[in-house]
C-alpha cells in the first residue's frame, strides 16, 4: 500500500520528487502478497509437508524406509505400474488420433464451419471428465450398454458369458481418451495454422513433393508441439482421480485411487507411505510439466 | 483446383462417433426406466429427490464462492503484473500451472495432513474446499484476464485515471473490471462447469456437493444417474458453449479440467 501514497503523492511535483524516491525501498511487490501468501498456504506449504513427512517414520524419525516401500510393496509398484501404463496408452493414442482430427479439421479441406464446431465440442469434451463421464462410458460399453446390445445381437453372443469386462486397464483407456484427444486437437489445430504456405511453396520450388515437405519441413517444426502435447496428455491422465473411481471404483489399482483409499481410511497402515506416495506422484507430474515448458520453448520458435 | 479427398471426412465421421456415441447411449439408457418404453421417468424421479437439490444447491453455493474469490485474487494480481511488476510474472505463471504439477488427490493428502491436525485446524469449514477449488479454477481464471489485460493499454488507463485522482479501489472496480468484463466472464464460466461437476475435493474433504451425490447413487440406482449426467453434461456445454460466445473462441487455450 506504500507505494500507493508514493504515487499519489507524486501527483502536484513529479519531476523532482523522482530521483529521491528511487532510493526508498520498492513496497511494490505488495501488491502480489495476497496471491503469493495463498499460493504458500494451500500450495507449497501441503507440498512441503509431504515431502517432509515421506521421509518420517510414525514417530517422527527421519527415515528413508517410506521411499524404498515405494518400489518393493507390491501393490504400491503394481499401482505406479498401471498409473503409467494407462498414461502412456492415452497420451499416444490420444495425440495419434487427436493429430489425424486436427490435420482433418484445419488442413483437410473440410468446410469451414466443421472446424469451429470442432473446436467448440474439444473445448466441451476435454472439460468433461469425472463422474458423468464415466457413467456415460458404462451407459455404452457396460453390461447393459447400447454398443454392448448392438454387438451382443449382431454377432449372437453374450459377451458376459464369454467373460469380457470392460473394467479394466483398456477399458479405463477408452474412457480416459475421452478427454485426451480433443485437448491435443485443442492445442495443435492452432500449431497446424502457424505452417506458412511460402514453406511448402519453397519446398515445392526446391523440388520436393509431399513427402519431403513432411519429412524435413512441416513434421520437424510440428515434432516440439506434439511432443510437448503428449507429455501434458501424459500428465493429465496420470493424475485422474474422480473419472478412474466412479468407472470402476477401486477395482483398477492406481496411484491416484489409492492416494485417495489412503486419505478415506489408512489403507496402508503407514501415513509416512502415504506422503511418499504422494511425493512420487508430485515427482513425475513435475517431470511431465518441465519437459512440457521445454518442448512448448522450442515450438515457439517457430510457430507464433 | 484441388483432388477430394476422403482421409479427413473419414477421420472426422470416427472423431464424431467416438464423440456422440457415450452421448447418445447415455441418452437412450436415461429413458428406459419404464420397461419397454421411452419415458422421462428417470428424469422426474431425479428432479423429485430432495437430495439432489440438496447437494445441486451446495455445488452452486461452492461455485459462486470459488467464482468470487477467484476473481477477486486473480484480477488485482494480474493487474499489478501488467502494472507494476512484469518481472513477476513467471513467478505468477508458475504458480498458476501448479494444479497440473500437483493433482486435486494429492493436494487433499497434503491439505489434510497438514491443516487436518493442529497445530492449525481448518477442516470443519470448508475453507479447504473453496481453496481447492481456486487452485483449480487460477490457470482457466488467469489466463482469461491475462489475455484481456493484453488487450487493453493498462498503463495508459491507469495512469489517465490516477491523474484524475482516482484511488486504488476505484480504478480496480471502475476502469479495470469494466474493461475486463468479457475476460473474467470467460474465466469464471469455466470455473463454474469445473466445479459443478468436481468429484475428488468434495468427496475426500467429505462436503456435500453434485459430484459425490452422483457418484453415490451411481452404485445405488440405475437410470437416474444417466439422467443426471446428461443433466451434468449440459451444464458444461451451455457454460462452455456461453464462453466461446462471448470470447469468440479467443485466446481459449485450455490446459486440463479436473479429472
Amino acid at each position: 500500500m506504500t507505494g500507493i501514497t508514493r504515487v499519489s503523492k507524486s501527483n502536484g511535483d513529479a519531476p523532482q520528487a523522482r530521483p529521491q524516491n528511487r532510493k526508498a525501498m520498492d513496497w511494490s511487490w505488495l501488491g502480489l502478497a495476497p496471491f503469493f501468501l495463498f499460493a504458500i498456504i494451500f500450495l507449497f506449504l501441503p507440498s512441503v509437508s509431504i515431502f517432509f513427512r515421506s521421509f518420517q517414520t510414525r514417530a517422527g524419525d527421519f527415515t528413508f524406509e517410506n521411499i524404498i516401500a515405494l518400489f518393493t510393496v507390491r501393490d504400491i509398484a503394481n499401482a505406479y505400474k498401471t498409473s503409467l501404463q494407462i498414461s502412456l496408452i492415452t497420451a499416444v493414442g490420444g495425440a495419434l488420433f487427436g493429430f489425424m482430427l486436427a490435420y482433418a479439421v484445419v488442413l483437410g479441406g473440410l468446410p469451414r464451419g466443421v472446424r469451429t464446431f470442432m473446436t467448440t465440442f474439444s473445448g466441451v469434451a476435454s472439460n468433461f471428465a469425472g463422474v458423468p463421464l464415466a457413467f456415460a462410458f458404462i451407459a455404452t460399453m457396460g453390461n447393459a450398454g447400447l454398443v454392448t446390445r448392438w454387438i451382443e445381437s449382431i454377432f449372437n453372443i453374450s459377451t458376459r458369458e464369454m467373460g469380457i469386462s470392460i473394467y479394466n486397464l483398456w477399458g479405463l483407456s477408452i474412457v480416459y481418451m475421452y478427454f485426451q484427444f480433443p485437448l491435443m486437437v485443442l492445442i495443435m489445430a492452432p500449431a497446424l495454422d502457424g505452417l506458412r504456405r511460402e514453406w511448402r511453396e519453397a519446398c515445392e520450388n526446391l523440388g520436393g513433393n509431399s513427402y519431403h515437405y513432411w519429412r524435413y519441413v512441416a513434421f520437424p517444426i510440428l515434432l516440439p508441439s506434439i511432443l510437448g502435447t503428449m507429455i501434458l496428455l501424459f500428465g493429465n491422465a496420470f493424475g485422474a482421480y474422480a473419472t478412474a473411481y466412479a468407472f470402476s471404483g477401486s477395482f483398477i489399482n492406481l496411484v491416484t485411487i489409492l492416494i485417495g483409499a489412503q486419505i478415506q481410511g489408512d489403507v496402508l497402515y503407514n501415513p509416512g507411505l502415504g506422503n511418499a506416495l504422494a511425493l512420487g506422484m508430485i515427482l513425475i507430474m513435475a517431470l511431465c510439466m518441465a519437459g512440457y515448458a521445454w518442448m512448448q520453448r522450442r515450438a515457439a520458435r517457430w510457430i507464433r | 483446383m484441388k483432388k477430394f479427398n476422403i482421409w479427413p471426412w473419414i477421420i472426422l465421421l470416427i472423431g464424431m462417433v467416438y464423440f456422440f456415441l457415450p452421448l447418445i447411449a447415455t441418452f437412450e439408457f436415461s429413458l428406459k426406466m419404464i420397461k419397454d418404453r421411452y419415458t422421462f421417468e428417470a428424469y422426474r424421479v431425479a428432479f423429485t429427490d430432495s437430495k439432489f437439490f440438496l447437494n445441486f444447491g451446495y455445488s452452486v453455493l461452492w461455485a459462486v464462492l470459488t467464482m468470487i474469490c477467484s476473481t477477486l485474487l486473480v484480477v488485482p494480481t494480474a493487474y499489478w503484473v501488467h502494472w507494476k511488476m512484469p518481472n513477476a510474472r513467471p513467478y505468477v505463471e508458475f504458480v498458476t500451472l501448479m494444479p497440473f504439477v500437483v493433482p486435486a488427490v494429492t493436494l487433499t493428502y497434503g491439505l489434510l495432513s497438514l491443516y487436518g491436525s493442529p497445530p492449525i485446524v481448518l477442516i470443519g469449514s470448508p475453507i479447504l474446499l473453496i481453496a481447492g477449488y481456486i487452485v483449480l479454477s487460477l490457470p482457466y481464471m488467469f489466463r482469461a484476464v491475462d489475455t484481456g489485460l493484453r488487450a487493453i493499454d493498462v498503463r495508459t488507463l491507469t495512469e489517465a485515471a490516477l491523474s484524475l485522482g482516482a484511488g486504488w479501489g476505484t480504478i480496480l472496480t471502475q476502469v479495470i473490471f469494466p474493461n475486463l468484463r468479457v475476460a473474467i466472464l470467460s474465466g469464471i464460466f469455466l470455473t463454474f462447469a469445473i466445479v459443478m461437476g468436481e468429484f475428488t475435493f468434495a468427496s475426500l474433504l467429505s462436503w456435500p456437493a453434485f459430484g459425490p451425490y452422483l457418484e453415490e447413487i451411481g452404485s445405488m440406482r440405475a437410470y437416474t444417474p444417466q439422467a443426471l449426467s446428461v443433466v451434468s453434461f449440459m451444464l458444461t456445454w451451455i457454460s462452455i458453449g456461453l464462453l466461446q460466445l462471448i470470447g469468440r473462441g479467443r485466446g481459449q487455450e485450455q490446459v486440463a479440467g479436473a479429472h
